[in-house]
């Protein structure tokens, strides 16, 4: 059985000055069915745009100017307008970071999930509301029944995360692109709405792309991991093997200034240097200029992926000249230590 | 001439549009509770905005016949509205204060006594009943205006603010040559073009009068359509035309309401600076007001001509300001405090 959704070569560009540039470049992953992948990266890496590319929701002037995303072996990219608006909701669904603007102030949330099941089935207001009971049951809201007659300012934050939850489960779909799912949420919902999360995804055997900066939370939720820097996937792993075993030196920057796995007492360990701005991408690796591993070769060429294991591919000339060799780079600890 | 059939037509139709509103208004627990709050702060506004309007209904209700003998044979074959009849027909020769038993000039018989409650102008026509006719007047050129401007405002600001590119730049250049002209110029221009009557003046208001709102519509939209739960519905499937009127168009309705009401202020008192100029719609306050101008140089004074329309205008402006700024807080699920 192939995978759920297939992305090949995705390429998203915006004009900067007078030419394209890609915020997205040639992106390959796969979400298995019933598979939780966590897209990683820092603000600016490409995450939220992704996701957008995958919905074919990309922001004007930017475009997707290359590659293949495929829904069930269907290719979405050549879609028209309107089956790709079928699409939509039914095959994939988001979730967005914002709870408190997700969701139109001046009307009802029932109404507003109403209005989401009714887009995709034939059904009458009745059975709608009914199903919309159900929903807000399901996502766990309290007093679902009289809920439904609220407005989004009369809620909280964590219930209206749970309403776009139920507004994007309506239309049962195959796939839930989940964007930083909880950032704006206090820690403790964070964790009642990860839970949730979780269970949806066993109760309805949906996908999740899960797309957040937080590595906690990956380690909570996901079953694979794509770590994402500058546009570009740098390393593609199991979860545990990315927690244990990282390849990329990006990835060990990061797992290395995780507060939870440092040493006590010290400070904190940094990558040196920022992400370099999309408009001066380097040609090789992007990295490079941040990487404390860099060679000549770096910054001429792209380095190719390379298999470090079961489904865990790195893109890194370091390491791939370093196979044979073991045991360096990473002392850091465990995921159980998190 | 069967204008007073369409008149009576327009007061039906009126009529059950309100009916309509109130049974869905009554149904609505939202709205009922929203009238009640408006009606618990405004009441007073509430009732003079009533009157004005009953005032005006009253005018636009016409018939044929019926008449005594104290009106003239011209006017006894013509459609006279329940205003006319009850108020009309009392016309003297020259002026008379209020409540005056005799001219104010010279002292002579009037032929109605102390029946001028506001008094009468320079050539005998009772000032009460020129106020009352003028409501309709007032009604009908702030209402119709709006009616077509701030549709004309939300067509061009939602589709150049939501879809951009060259729609918004065929609106902003319309907006921008429209507000470069002067206002004024425009607006003489417009009705020699159209002719001097009531829609023309409306239609020539509107015109001119859109812009504003439209740049207003447009900013907001420009705003809301970059948040998150305009891309929630994309995301969803929903198409282009049900996100403007599920999604854009209700978050801008407490724009609208405001701006209705300040546009109908602004419009009847734009009314009286045409009125002045002398291109104004017969038998509006603003023209009253115009002519009693000249009566305030007379010795001694001739004041309740202009006190009497001016007042009129006032009380109406006032009256329709204050219930628009209660409606509009009443209204904004965001300024509702819950009262379940």
């Amino acid at each position: 059985m192939t995978a759920l959704l297939q992305v090949a070569g995705l390429t998203t560009c915006f004009p900067m000055s007078q030419k394209n540039v890609p915020i997205v470049d040639a992106l390959d992953f796969e979400v298995g069915r019933g598979e939780v992948l966590a897209l990683v990266g820092e603000s600016g890496s490409g995450k939220s745009m992704t996701a957008l590319s995958l919905m074919r929701l990309v922001p004007k002037p930017g475009r997707i100017t290359a590659g293949s995303v495929r829904l069930d072996g269907q290719e979405l990219l050549d879609l028209s307008v309107r089956s790709m608006r079928s699409v939509r909701g039914s095959g994939v669904a988001m979730i967005f970071q914002e709870p408190m603007t997700s969701l139109n102030p001046v009307i009802r949330v029932g109404e507003q999930v109403v209005e989401a099941i009714r887009l995709h089935e034939r059904v009458s207001r009745g059975a709608a509301l009914d199903r919309c009971r159900e929903l807000f049951e399901q996502v766990g809201i309290p007093d679902a029944a009289e809920r439904v007659n609220a407005y989004p300012h009369q809620l909280s934050g964590g219930l209206k995360q749970r309403v776009m939850i139920a507004m994007a489960l309506s239309a049962r779909p195959r796939l839930l692109i989940a964007d930083e799912p909880t950032t704006a949420l206090d820690v403790t919902v964070q964790a009642q709405i990860l839970r949730l999360l979780q269970e949806l995804q066993e109760e309805t055997g949906m996908s999740i792309l899960l797309i957040t900066h937080d590595l906690g939370i990956v380690n909570e939720l996901a079953d694979r991991v794509a770590v994402l820097y500058a546009g570009r996937i740098v390393e593609t792993a199991p979860r545990t093997a990315l927690f244990k075993t990282p390849k990329h030196p990006y990835t060990q920057g990061l797992l290395r200034s995780m507060p939870a796995l440092a040493p006590s007492g010290e400070r904190l360990p940094e990558i040196p240097g920022m992400v370099p701005s999309p408009s001066d991408w380097p040609l090789g690796c992007r990295f490079a200029s941040r990487c404390a591993r860099a060679m000549d070769q770096c910054s001429q060429s792209l380095p190719e992926f390379t298999d470090q294991g079961p489904r865990h591919t790195v893109a890194c000339y370091a390491v791939s000249q370093a196979d044979s060799q073991s045991g360096h780079g990473w002392a850091g600890g465990t995921p159980e230590g998190l | 001439m069967e204008s007073h059939l369409a008149s009576n037509g327009i007061v039906a139709a009126l009529f059950l549009a309100a009916g309509v509103t109130v049974w869905m208004v009554r149904r609505s627990r939202l709205w009922s509770s929203a009238f009640v709050s408006l009606w618990r702060r405004r009441r007073f506004a509430l009732l003079v905005t009533g009157v004005y309007v009953a005032v005006a209904l009253l005018d636009s209700v016409a018939w044929v016949g019926g008449d005594s003998l104290a009106v003239d044979t011209v006017a006894r074959h013509e459609a006279r509205s329940v205003i006319d009849r009850v108020f009309g027909g009392n016309q003297e020769k020259s002026y008379s204060a209020p409540f005056a038993e005799a001219e104010f000039y010279g002292g002579g018989d009037l032929r109605y006594p102390g029946r001028h409650w506001l008094g009468t102008d320079m050539i005998g026509r009772d000032i009460f009943y020129l106020t009352l006719k003028g409501a309709r007047v007032a009604l009908l050129i702030g209402g119709l205006t709006s009616l077509i401007a701030i549709p004309l405002a939300l067509l061009f600001g939602i589709s150049a603010g939501y879809f951009g590119g060259r729609i918004d730049d065929v609106v902003f250049f319309l907006m921008t040559t429209l507000a470069s002209m002067p206002g004024l110029l425009l607006l003489i221009a417009l009705i020699m073009v159209m002719g001097k009557s009531t829609l023309a003046v409306c239609v020539a208001l509107a015109v001119t009068g859109w812009v504003g709102f439209c740049r207003v519509s447009r900013g907001e939209t420009l705003k809301l359509r970059e948040l998150e739960f305009v891309s929630a519905a994309r995301s969803l499937g929903v198409s282009e035309f049900q996100i403007v009127m599920r999604h854009i168009l209700p978050n801008l309705m407490h724009l609208v309401i405001i701006t209705f009401v300040l546009m109908f202020s602004g419009l009847v008192l734009s009314e009286a600076i045409l009125s002045w100029l002398g291109i104004g719609v017969d038998g509006s306050w603003g023209q009253m007001i115009d002519q009693a101008r000249n009566e305030l140089s007379r010795d001694p004074i001739v004041w309740w001509n202009i006190a009497a329309s001016g007042t009129a205008l006032f009380g109406l402006i006032l009256a329709v300001n204050f219930v628009g700024d209660a409606l509009r807080d009443v209204l904004d699920p965001r300024t509702i405090e819950d009262e379940r």
